[in-house]
């Protein structure tokens, strides 16, 4: 089995969690977005372990991991307290930081 | 130019100051009067009661110590009547070392005596005259400094020394010039005088550094020692940027404008300092000097060339003043020119220079007061026209006045006689053109002299009365009269004293060389007949004008020269056309530039960053997907960068 194929997936799923975070509204989708685009690396580095035989590419996906959970917990944290204050989860509406 | 000398200086030729005596302490000529000055100036008004006593005590003590050395001096065999009295050292700056020093020799303590003597009658005079002024101290803190700048500026032993006191006197002119500086042509009147002097400054210190280039000192017995070893054309340079400073300072041509307007300081100022010492520095100058202009005969011509042109200007120019004080400061200019001519035909002229120039302190400064003793009868004016047999109402300034006015003509025995009459024979000494020019210049220029000078004493003492409805002339006060008398009978019996047996001469031999008799190209006999006759002719010419005539009370128009000569000669068009307005051009533009240009060109930089921020800051949106568009963007091209590269 042809292991580039993997790689192209992991391509696709970035792309796709990339559109996601630039053109969706909603807070958590956006977030979803991310994980995606965390994902598709991780695919990317336990194939490209796959190739070299060793099992570099699969500590790193391991650390990503690890990551991808603490940014998780604090990003969801803080869409919590933006919600609670303002009412709205929509990232347009966190506008105030501007000319 | 580097800064090893071209002329290795010889030993120092001065012996050192005789120990223990007088010689030891000409320091305090310079230092008495500077004390007063400090004093007065530092103590203010506590000062006011005393501070004028104070300083003509300062003075008199100055002459006092001046009058010893000169006993002391002439108790000396000729030969070592040269003293350098070493003060301390100045400038050790490696290769280069200046000392402050004195040099007490004939010509410096000549000088000294005159200015303390002059000086401190002046200082009586004016006790009497700024009586109702309020700043009579500040006026006595004034005169003291001027007295000790030009004490040092004829004692120093260097022309590094000499530039201090010639500074020195210059300030003191500004200030005493504008001392009422209210009024606002006075002092402007005091800037003008002291930006002329100015000019003249730079040729000084240019002069000083050729010196320093030439010689690697500035002492006189460095340089004036070696003066023989020195090209040329080096000493044409030194003598012509001397020149220009004597110029300025003597207000001689072409930096003779500032004269006139400086008789806005009070009566005594135009006495002290434009009669009698300052204006006389420059003469002292190129004396001093000597030895550098016998090196460099072009200088010398240029310097008698200066000296015949300014006397004839300034005889022309006072022959139209109706202001008693500019007619006698176009007298003072004109006088100075004959002191200048005689000074440039070298050394035959050096000892006659300093005898009018001796004698003219005394006669004029004497003249001086005497107007100042007319305006202080007058209400202060200075208007001849409305003057008019003032003899019978001031007897004593009158007999004072007419003494100082018949030295001035040159009529025997009166002082001004021995002294200019030789400078006239002196004139006629030469070969080819020049004493014929010189001499025929310095001629006419006594017959002139002779009218305006009979001009003025006539239109103010005799004739009819012109006065104004509230004019009460009186005698002035003993404090006032008494100076004019002693000046008066300087002016009376000082040329014989000097002349006869040339007594001046023989003392100033060790300074000037000796003096060589050449003939001149006349006959002594016809010189003198031939001045006396123009003397005489002019003297008559002004009594047919100003006496047997009714004198106008309102000037008339006169001819084209009389309007030129109430205008100065036009010098002062000259120089607005060529120095002032093309000075103002150019600060204007400058000003035009920096404004327009330079601060055109930092405020726009400043606007250009400020647009620029403010295109710049509309990218920050506060869309978190702007961003992170901006974000993907940004990788984007920095991958394809990279992927470029490496394929």
């Amino acid at each position: 089995m042809n292991l580039v194929w993997w790689l192209y997936l992991s391509v696709l799923l970035f792309t796709i969690g990339g559109i996601t975070v630039l053109v969706r509204r909603n807070a958590i989708i956006v977030f979803m977005g991310v994980e995606l685009m965390l994902n598709a690396t991780n695919l990317a580095f336990v194939t490209f372990a796959r190739i070299n035989g060793d099992v570099e590419g699969q500590v790193i996906a391991l650390f990503v991991m690890l990551v991808a959970a603490a940014e998780v917990v604090v990003g969801l944290a803080i869409i919590m307290s933006i919600f609670r204050t303002r009412r709205s989860a929509s990232v347009d509406d966190a506008s105030l930081l501007q000319y | 130019m580097s800064l090893h000398a071209a002329v290795q200086p010889a030993a120092d030729g001065v012996a050192a100051a005789a120990e223990g005596g007088v010689q030891t302490g000409a320091w305090l000529l310079v230092a008495l009067p500077l004390l007063g000055a400090a004093v007065l100036l530092v103590g203010g008004r506590r000062t006011d009661r005393f501070g004028h006593w104070l300083a003509v005590g300062l003075s008199w003590a100055a002459f006092v110590w001046g009058a010893l050395l000169f006993l002391d001096l002439q108790g000396l065999p000729a030969e070592e009547r040269a003293r350098d009295l070493h003060l301390f050292s100045w400038v050790p700056a490696g290769s280069f070392s200046a000392d402050a020093g004195l040099l007490l020799d004939p010509l410096s303590v000549a000088f000294v005596l005159l200015i303390t003597f002059v000086g401190s009658l002046i200082h009586v005079y004016s006790v009497a005259y700024m009586e109702h002024d309020a700043d009579r101290r500040r006026f006595f803190a004034y005169l003291n400094l001027f007295v000790a700048a030009m004490l040092l500026l004829v004692l120093a032993d260097s022309y590094l020394l000499l530039y201090v006191g010639w500074e020195g006197v210059g300030l003191a002119s500004y200030l005493l010039i504008g001392f009422w500086n209210h009024n606002p042509s006075y002092a402007a009147a005091a800037k003008k005088a002291f930006v002329a002097n100015r000019v003249g400054d730079f040729g000084l210190s240019v002069a000083i550094m050729i010196m320093f280039a030439t010689f690697g000192t500035v002492s006189f017995s460095g340089v004036l020692g070696n003066a023989d070893k020195a090209g040329e054309g080096v000493l044409t340079a030194m003598g012509l940027m001397l020149l220009l400073g004597a110029c300025g300072k003597s207000a001689q041509f072409p930096l003779q404008s500032w004269l006139g307007d400086a008789m806005a300081g009070p009566t005594p100022v135009s006495a002290l300092i434009h009669a009698a010492t300052m204006v006389t520095a420059g003469v002292y100058l190129v004396v001093r000097s000597g030895p550098i202009y016998e090196g460099a005969p072009n200088a010398a011509l240029v310097v008698v060339i200066v000296g015949a042109v300014t006397l004839l200007f300034g005889a022309i120019v006072g022959c139209a003043k109706d202001d008693i004080k500019k007619a006698l400061a176009a007298s003072t200019m004109s006088q100075i020119g004959y002191m200048m001519l005689a000074a440039g035909l070298g050394p035959i002229g050096y000892a006659f220079a300093i005898f009018h120039l001796l004698t003219h302190g005394f006669f004029k400064a004497g003249m001086f007061l005497g107007a100042g003793s007319v305006m202080h009868g007058m209400n202060d004016s200075v208007d001849m026209r409305r003057f008019g047999r003032l003899s019978g109402a001031m007897k004593i300034t009158w007999l004072t006045f007419a003494c100082g006015w018949l030295a001035i003509l040159g009529v025997p025995p009166f002082s001004g006689f021995w002294s200019k009459d030789k400078i006239i024979e002196a004139a006629f000494v030469g070969d080819g053109w020049r004493p014929w020019v010189f001499g025929t210049a310095a001629l006419v220029g006594a017959g002139v002299t002779a009218f305006y000078m009979s001009r003025l004493f006539f239109m103010t003492f005799h004739g009819q009365r012109r006065w104004p409805k509230d004019a009460h002339p009186h005698e002035s006060p003993p404090l006032m009269t008494v100076p004019i008398i002693v000046l008066a009978l300087g002016s009376a019996g000082l040329g014989a004293v000097l002349g006869v047996s040339d007594a001046l001469v023989h003392w100033l031999e060790p300074v000037t060389g000796a003096h060589d008799e050449a003939d001149p190209v006349l006959s002594v006999p016809v010189i003198t007949i031939s001045t006396l006759v123009l003397v005489v002719l002019g003297a008559g010419l002004a009594w047919r004008m100003y006496w047997a005539t009714p004198v106008p009370e309102v000037a008339p128009r006169g001819s084209l020269l009389t309007q030129a000569a109430r205008r100065d000669l036009l010098q002062d068009d000259v120089n607005e056309a060529l120095l002032m307005r093309p000075g103002q051009y150019l600060t204007r533009s400058l000003v035009f530039v920096d404004n327009r240009g330079v601060d055109g060109a930092v405020g726009g930089l400043a606007a250009f960053v400020g647009g620029l921020a403010g295109r710049t800051r509309r990218l920050q949106t506060g869309f978190v997907r702007s961003y992170s568009a901006a974000m993907v963007a940004g990788v984007v091209l920095l991958l394809s960068g990279v992927l470029a590269v490496r394929i």
